[in-house]
């Protein structure tokens, strides 16, 4: 292709350049006025559009910070402040100035703001003057109302361009902090944000405790943080930051450099606590909770299953519904008395042995057409497979077998050896046999990961016609990753058919397929942590696609949400948020070249050794 | 394609290619089967042959096969339109726009809400002609701008990156203009307006609908001025010299970058004006519209040959055709109840056929040399 290289990372610090000391700041209208009206354009555009798509209205019920913020409000919040903070940036390049921020980058910021907010003034304009209901169904009084507040259409013209001013100002002035103080600001709103968020969790983890109290304090009676509460939370959190700051970092460069059996011990100790408060958690909590943490378990169990295709072997597999399609209705239809072809009544756990068995073959079947394929033929016919599964499950041709649209319902509970059963009754010990069965599937990627086949399935990644040669046979070891991620697939369908009770086609879309696969990327393909990190965040807060997360306010949203953030994170982060180092190296090698490269640090091809540079 | 290769150049088989030969030769022989009683049937309809697996076979009368074939022919032609898009984004780029069957469904969008302006204005009625060029026009301008500004967000940034990367990016785009189509415009199916009786009725004397033949007239048209354009054009001499070797034509002088975007624009207006032939062949579009004629649409491009004009048209009309004619041809006389519902399960079967059968495409693919592995 025609080389042109991804931007260099935003802070520099990956090619270890040095520290030039920063030039003084500019002057406040030296501006790059193209840059920063193209960005407040862009702003302008998005806030139009968030407000068009009837987020604001929406969202305004759930209050964030009681009198003063609502959800609603807040979504129309953050495109001036990313306006404001963006515009002060600088790209960092070798031989280039850095210069100190100060006053230009806040009014730039301010003025980058006040453009996209001046998107919404014209929307307020346009709302009072045009009637545009027929194609856009959010075109609605309720939306000019909201955004002037209640008054005249001139207040939203003016307030919002005030607004947008100060939120972008307050986006330049982030720029302008130290470091310290700007990782202690992030926090304090970060804080604030969480408390909000998790407000549901925190009400019913209190009640489990006995703790209504301080949950009374905190939170205002009908939702939000209190106001004074907030500013508590956000001084308390400040202070924490400031203090503690450097001391978790501290804490993980000592771990890393531990050796050995030192370093064994204190990775497992980690794990058994987090383990453990993962079984006692539960115990105190309601059934919103359990329900939410049995979701994002199930979630996690998916994804891991799909992290050993996507992430460890490199295959992009987007029919990958289809393995818990599958799982799901052979339980169903082995454990169901009222599956209408077979129903072997099985006890759950005889049941999942079959199911595995079932799925690995179909794993294999589906694996072995398409695993001689480039890798994008690849993705789209696995969407096929997932796809014509489903049509099949729904069909009148096999609905002798699996019902059809009517799908499979009465599905007992999962039993284990008669001593207990798990049924979506009680999302408790759902969530205990989901944690088991992750605990299961973490240790099965992790000493996967770490064996013979592991290490063919990164060698097949990087470079199939290197790992040929190298005497890996390519075809066996991908059909082995399909067949692997096949089987941790099933596991979740199984819970799942036995969770819900009932199985239906329409419960195995494409966007399912979707949804995981934004999980994988976004927690950071090919890390387990990572995974695992991305589902607790996206099913936690968010939400699946149909079960409801901390947000439910979210859940018409949140497909597009998704969407938007696959985008993102293939543009900006593309190993994900807590990347596994090899892939990360992967995906910037070209950018480390380059870097090695402006250092005079290049290697010859065969690595004997360093060779200087030409002179750029 | 690869697997194919090494087996006549005497490598060992695995387990895997004998699966697959065995997976091509009962591919071939369902198909051969299943048209072997059809013929049957039509010659006897009593034959025990076609009875020994349904019974309740009926075979087709000629008009019904006829209208079969013209209804998969208009679509198909339809399916050619978007195909282009998915052929030339692959030329140039090496990875698959997923995105493209979206950029489709807003063409359909577009000319829902224009048509539905102008049928308001009285004007759809009085100058149905009229109104058609006027919403074909809109139409592309909006698709073209869509493709565009697709391309600058979220592929330019990535070029040069793994071939995945931006394929799992189109991923992105295609969930989020599906979606903001559900929470900008409503998440219901929504009708075009009525079309005049001439369109909407059988010709009296070919007995084909006016919208048929609309639509082939006017997907001829646009491939044959695509045609002149890219083979006789000097913007289309550049878009050809990128799809053989961007460095090189970079070297030539070519502006790689706006080349590019050439072909996005270019891709785009075609899906937006088979948008509107999907308004006009079925009247109705909702966010779904884009994803299966979008599959459909790519697998015609790799059946005529990615990279290859004229195959992306041909192969869009036999995956039509196949579409149309393939389930009651195959399926029925095999027994399989419910055919029309396995219509798209057919679809798919039709994609996997082909990258199991030929991944080369009937005419053979035009790619760069980098991008053929």
């Amino acid at each position: 292709m025609t080389g042109v290289l991804l931007p260099p990372p935003e802070t520099g610090a990956m090619g270890g350049r040095a520290e030039t000391p920063p030039a003084p700041s500019r002057a406040v209208l030296a501006q790059d006025w193209r840059r920063l009206v193209r960005l407040g354009a862009v702003g302008a555009f998005a806030q139009v559009f968030i407000a068009l798509s009837n987020m604001p209205v929406r969202l305004d019920e759930r209050v964030v910070v009681k009198p003063v913020l609502s959800l609603g409000y807040l979504t129309l919040l953050v495109v001036p402040f990313a306006a404001g903070y963006r515009v002060g940036h600088q790209i960092k390049r070798e031989g280039m100035p850095v210069y100190a921020a100060g006053a230009h980058e806040v009014a730039g910021g301010a003025a980058c703001g006040a453009l996209a907010g001046g998107g919404l003034s014209l929307l307020a304009v346009l709302l009072a003057n045009f009637d545009l209901r027929e194609p856009l169904v959010n075109w609605s009084p309720m939306l000019a109302e909201l955004l002037a507040f209640g008054n005249a259409t001139w207040f939203a013209v003016v307030v919002w361009l005030l607004i947008g001013a100060a939120i972008g100002a307050v986006g330049g002035i982030l720029r302008t902090l130290g470091p310290r103080t700007r990782r202690a600001a992030v926090t304090m709103a970060l804080a604030v944000a969480g408390a909000a968020v998790m407000e549901p969790l925190v009400v019913d983890l209190a009640e489990g405790m006995r703790l209504e109290a301080l949950t009374d304090r905190l939170y205002a009676r009908r939702g939000g943080v209190n106001w004074t509460s907030a500013l508590g939370l956000a001084a308390g959190s400040g202070v924490l930051a400031v203090l503690g700051r450097g001391r978790i970092r501290q804490a993980r460069a000592h771990i890393a450099s531990l050796e050995g059996a030192k370093r064994n011990r204190a990775n497992s100790g980690l794990i058994v606590l987090t383990g453990a408060a993962l079984i006692i958690l539960p115990l105190f909590a309601g059934k919103l909770t359990n329900e939410l943490l049995a979701n994002v378990g199930l979630f996690v169990l998916l994804a891991l299953g799909l992290n050993v295709v996507v992430g460890l072997a490199g295959i992009l597999d987007l029919g990958y519904v289809a393995f818990f399609a599958v799982g799901s209705y052979s339980a169903a239809v082995l454990t169901a008395a009222t599956s209408p072809r077979i129903n072997p009544e099985l006890p759950w756990l005889v049941a999942l042995i079959a199911v595995v068995i079932i799925t690995g073959l179909v794993g294999l079947f589906i694996g072995a057409p398409v695993i001689r394929m480039r890798g994008d033929y690849l993705a789209i016919v696995t969407l096929g497979f997932g796809e014509i599964i489903r049509l099949l499950f729904l069909s009148d041709w096999l609905s002798g077998w699996f019902g059809g649209s009517q799908g499979i319902t009465k599905i007992p509970g999962a039993g284990i050896f008669g001593l207990t059963s798990v049924a979506g009754t009680d999302p408790r010990r759902v969530f205990y046999l989901v944690l088991a069965f992750c605990a299961i599937a973490i240790y099965v990627s992790w000493r996967l990961e770490r064996s013979r086949l592991g290490r063919a399935w990164t060698a097949v990644r990087e470079d199939e016609t290197v790992a040929e040669a190298m005497g890996i046979n390519t075809v066996n070891v991908k059909l082995l990753a399909f067949v692997v991620g096949a089987i941790l697939g099933s596991f979740s369908g199984a819970i799942f058919s036995a969770k819900v009770g009932s199985v239906f086609p329409n419960s195995f879309l494409i966007l399912v397929s979707i949804v995981i696969l934004v999980v994988v990327i976004f927690g950071g393909m090919g890390s387990i942590v990572g995974v695992i990190a991305g589902s607790a965040v996206l099913i936690g807060v968010l939400g699946g696609p149909k079960q409801p997360g901390l947000l439910a306010e979210f859940s018409e949203f949140k497909l597009l949400i998704y969407g938007a953030l696959l985008i993102w994170m293939m543009l900006a982060r593309p190993e994900g948020l807590i990347p596994s180092v090899r892939r990360s190296r992967e995906l910037h090698q070209e950018e480390m070249a380059q870097d090695a490269w402006l250092r005079g640090q290049v290697e010859d091809d065969d690595g004997s050794g360093a060779q200087a540079a030409p002179t750029p | 394609m690869i697997g194919r290769g090494r087996a006549k150049g005497g490598a060992p088989r695995t387990g895997v290619d004998r699966f697959l030969t065995f997976m091509r030769v009962a591919i071939l022989t369902l198909v051969a089967v299943g048209i072997l009683a059809f013929i049957w049937q039509e010659i006897d309809t009593d034959n025990p042959f076609a009875r020994w697996a349904n019974p309740d076979a009926t075979g087709l009368t000629g008009a019904q096969f006829r209208g079969l074939i013209i209804s998969g022919v208009a679509q198909g032609c339809m399916y050619g339109l978007i195909a282009l898009g998915y052929s030339m984004v692959y030329g140039v780029l090496g990875f698959i726009n997923f995105a493209h069957g979206e950029v489709f469904m807003v063409g359909a969008m577009t000319g829902m809400i224009t048509s539905n302006k102008l049928a308001d204005a009285g004007l759809w009625e009085s100058n149905f002609i009229g109104s058609l060029v006027f919403i074909v026009i809109v139409s592309m301008i909006v698709c073209t701008l869509v493709a565009v500004i697709m391309e600058r967000v979220a592929y330019r940034p990535l070029r040069g990156s793994p071939r995945l990367i931006p394929l799992i990016t189109s991923i992105g785009v295609s969930f989020f203009i599906q979606n903001a189509s559900i929470v900008l415009l409503g998440p219901a199916a929504k009708a075009y307006p009525d079309v005049p009786d001439w369109v909407k009725d059988k010709h009296t004397f070919i007995q084909i609908e006016g919208s048929r033949i609309l639509v082939v007239v006017v997907a001829a048209v646009s491939m044959g001025v695509l045609w002149y354009l890219v083979e006789h054009t000097k913007g289309g001499k550049a878009m050809r010299a990128v799809a053989e070797d961007a460095e090189i034509a970079a070297l030539m002088g070519i502006n790689v970058n706006r080349t590019i975007v050439k072909v996005f624009a270019v891709g785009g207006a075609m899906a937006g004006l088979a948008g509107i032939l999907w308004g006009i062949l079925f009247r109705s579009v909702i966010h779904t519209t884009g994803f299966l004629p979008g599959i459909k649409a790519f697998s015609a491009a790799v059946v005529g040959g990615i990279g290859h004009l004229g195959g992306a048209m041909a192969g869009g009309l036999s995956i039509g055709v196949a579409e149309s004619v393939g389930p009651l041809l195959i399926l029925e006389p095999l027994g399989v109840s419910g055919v029309s519902q396995l219509r798209d399960a057919v679809a798919f079967s039709v994609l996997i056929g082909v990258l199991l059968l030929r991944p080369a495409g009937i005419f053979g693919e035009r790619l760069p040399a980098e991008d053929r592995t």
